[in-house]
């Protein structure tokens, strides 16, 4: 219906569409959500991630990225996840710049797009952008040189879509390649999680059996169940049977407006203790994306217990985040298998 | 002031149900005749009108020109020019200026820029609280007598609302409209986006239905059994003319109007996080979107408006929920409108009326029709030339609009201010 003339306004919209994520033989060109890419770029992503996850073990680095510079581009505070982009990144040869930017230039009066602009000029090849805004993300790939590659390490309310995979590959590793045969409860937060959003694109992507949404009413979105989930509002009847259970972390400010009435009243209904995770199948396991808030959405002795695998997710957290690096940055590695055999060799 | 003949035009004026081949006469600023000649009336200036449309000139219940507070973002010249370009002789401006329009002197400034661009006709809306702030009620009768067409708090809400039924009682002793754009702000909490599918995809903060709705309900209950008259502007939701049409059955003397995108856009049209389709209140679904367009046709919602909202182009540069809402919408008022008697939406009568006599009525002006001994705000339209809309060309300081690159049929040729030639199409 709407042609698409050259306009000042351009500028604005940019590309203008979903699948700024793909270059035009359909390859990982940014990574900005999981919302768009098939079940063939999941499991490149998976199975990418699984020919790095010896790296971290054996060797300790491969030279794929050499050469590149990579920025992370945090205008919100993040430790852990800014350190596994930090490692993944070094671990590919890839030289790594830090910017917290919260602290310095947008409180001047700078856009971000005048920051963006300034580190552009600095010969970046990749962006890893975590910002407040949903969006972000989409608003840079848009206005960045073409050369230059953006991930998006968490944006607003939409989308963490780097978490999702290692949740994805975490899940693969305990439970094997058939999501068919899953059911996957997410518990908490919904409403305010970037993460959980990822997750429920990426297990259906992955044909999850069953996604399950648990919390209550006021921490839901409206018209969830459009992105493919159930909904429960009570933690007993939402992780009966399940094999995977993902508590999110429950943001202390959320306790402030008329979310919730108190920790103590969520942890009584919506808390993750050993007694309620008996409900899940025996050989079900738990996952968090930390950090933890012991005592609020989980008991300390199923955070810790051996169906946990939250510590097991972090680790993995790398080898992912190097696999999206590579693919997006190295050229397509997946299709230069031997190549890249030896290099992890 | 030399004489006019318009020869030959299809005049169309719904207030006098005119819509015939005709010729019209003008002469000292005023529509002298229609059909027949005026005694001892000689043409100077005669325009050929052989398949064009004569309506009245076009009168815009809301439009903000960004003067005085806001003049990197446009000004009250540019933005008359453009208005003028776009068949719109008369506007009115909301009072969320900087300084607010409280105090007469504010009323005497822009009336007095106005006058100096010599374009379209500019009225504001004085507000209804001091500053907007929704503690103690404005001096309403003083602004009237500056010039004030109506009492507004913008979108700004009156939380208390024993002050909100103070100031309407107060406004109706002075015989002075009530202006409302119901907008919670606590409901729609930093809101960006329709509260559905696409803001829970999107993880946007959602702007419930509600925060339209419960300020109407809530003001339709303080206003009941009273003769106060309210204007409900800028509706958004398939339930608000659900309410304000039993108001309406209930004898109160409400109205409403909506912008013209929201007869044309709906929430999928954010669906790439494009800035161009942030405005609020929010583009919602397409049955709201339906509704609205029903609401025209069946005169619950008699006027559409451009809510025209200028930026420059560093407010919609950023993340979406951090860029400023609105569109630059002047120029689009009419396309957008004959696209809906186009698609069939709407009979021409219902469309030009929305657009002129309508509005024209909300803020009590005897304007937008073709009386004998009215002025001669006239607007030439050719129906049959087909274009494609380009925010380049736009006259108006504001480029952003996401209906550059759309194709409509029927285009301003002329438009006459008193008998004046404010824009000529070349």
């Amino acid at each position: 219906m709407v042609n698409k003339p050259t306009r000042r306004t351009d500028d604005i919209i940019g590309n203008d569409s979903w699948n700024i994520q793909l270059d035009n033989n359909g390859q990982l060109k940014h990574f900005l959500t999981i919302e768009g890419l098939g079940t063939n770029i999941l499991n490149q992503i998976l199975d990418t991630a699984e020919s790095f996850a010896g790296v971290n073990e054996s060797v300790k680095k491969v030279p794929l990225l050499r050469g590149k510079t990579i920025v992370n581009l945090f205008f919100e505070a993040s430790t852990r996840t800014r350190t596994t982009f930090e490692l993944a990144a070094k671990r590919l040869s890839a030289d790594v710049l830090n910017m917290n930017i919260s602290a310095s230039a947008t409180s001047k009066g700078e856009t971000l797009l005048d920051t963006l602009r300034n580190l552009e000029a600095m010969q970046t090849d990749m962006f890893v952008v975590r910002h407040a805004d949903s969006g972000t993300a989409h608003f840079i790939a848009n206005h960045v040189a073409p050369h230059i590659r953006v991930l998006n390490a968490g944006d607003g309310c939409h989308a963490h879509p780097t978490q999702a995979m290692l949740d994805m590959f975490t899940i693969r590793r305990n439970k094997g390649a058939d999501f068919g045969k899953l059911r996957v409860a997410i518990v908490g937060d919904i409403l305010h999680s970037r993460v959980a959003r990822s997750q429920i694109h990426a297990l259906n992507t992955l044909n999850t059996g069953e996604v399950r949404v648990v919390g209550p009413k006021t921490l839901i979105p409206k018209d969830v169940k459009s992105m493919g989930v159930t909904v429960f509002h009570n933690l007993e009847d939402g992780i009966k049977d399940v094999d995977v259970v993902i508590m999110l972390r429950l943001q202390k400010e959320r306790m402030q407006g008329a979310l919730l009435p108190s920790e103590q009243e969520y942890f009584q209904l919506y808390g993750l203790t050993e007694a309620r995770f008996a409900l899940a199948k025996p050989d079900a396991i738990v996952m968090h994306p930390g950090p933890i808030n012991r005592g609020v959405e989980i008991e300390s002795s199923v955070a810790d217990g051996d169906r946990s695998v939250i510590l097991n997710q972090v680790t993995y957290g790398i080898a992912v985040r190097m696999a999206v690096m590579s693919m997006t940055l190295g050229g397509n590695v997946n299709n230069n298998n031997n190549s890249e055999n030896q290099a992890v060799k | 002031m030399k004489n006019i003949l318009i020869k030959n035009a299809r005049v169309i004026d719904p207030k006098n149900k005119l819509d015939e081949k005709t010729d019209v006469y003008i002469a000292n600023k005023k529509i002298a005749g229609i059909g027949s000649v005026p005694d001892n009336f000689n043409a100077q200036q005669t325009i050929e009108a052989e398949n064009l449309w004569l309506i009245p000139g076009i009168v815009d219940l809301c439009a903000r020109l960004r003067e005085p507070g806001l003049e990197q973002k446009a000004d009250i010249e540019t933005e008359t020019r453009a208005a003028a370009s776009a068949g719109i002789t008369t506007l009115c401006m909301p009072p969320d200026t900087d300084p607010v329009i409280d105090e007469p002197a504010v009323v005497e400034l822009i009336l007095h820029k106005a006058k100096l661009a010599k374009q379209s006709h500019v009225f504001t809306l004085g507000a209804l609280t001091a500053k907007l702030k929704g503690e103690h009620l404005s001096e309403m009768a003083g602004l009237k007598e500056a010039g004030c067409l109506g009492v507004s708090n913008a979108r700004n809400s009156v939380n208390n609302p024993l002050i909100l039924s103070r100031a309407f009682e107060y406004a109706s002793t002075h015989n002075i409209t009530v202006f409302i754009e119901p907008h919670d702000k606590n409901l729609s909490e930093n809101g960006c986006a329709h509260e559905g599918a696409i803001a829970c995809r999107l993880g946007l903060n959602a702007i419930p239905y509600a925060a339209e709705t419960a300020p109407i309900a809530q003001i339709l209950e303080l206003i009941r059994d009273t003769d106060i008259r309210v204007h409900f502007g800028r509706l958004s939701c398939a339930r608000s003319i659900e309410l304000i049409s039993d108001a309406k059955a209930n004898g109160l003397k409400v109205s409403a109007d909506v912008a013209a995108h929201q007869l044309h856009l709906t929430d999928m049209d954010i669906s790439s996080f494009n800035s161009l389709y942030h405005v609020i209140p929010p583009l919602r679904t397409q049955r709201d979107m339906e509704a609205l367009r029903r609401g025209i046709a069946s005169g619950v919602i008699s006027s559409i408006c451009s809510d025209h909202q200028p930026h420059e182009i560093d407010a919609k540069l950023a993340p979406f929920p951090a860029t400023e809402a609105g569109i630059s919408s002047l120029e689009t008022l009419l396309p957008l409108t004959l696209k809906l008697i186009e698609n069939k939406q709407l009979d021409i009568n219902t469309a030009i009326a929305s657009i002129t006599c309508n509005p024209a009525k909300i803020l009590g002006l005897n304007s937008g029709h073709l009386g004998i001994g009215q002025a001669a705000n006239l607007c030439l339209i050719d129906p049959q030339k087909e274009w494609t809309f380009n925010a380049d060309e736009m006259l108006s300081h504001g480029k952003n609009t996401p209906f550059s690159g759309w194709n409509f049929r029927g285009k301003v040729v002329k438009t006459l201010l008193e008998g004046r030639t404010i824009f000529c199409a070349n």
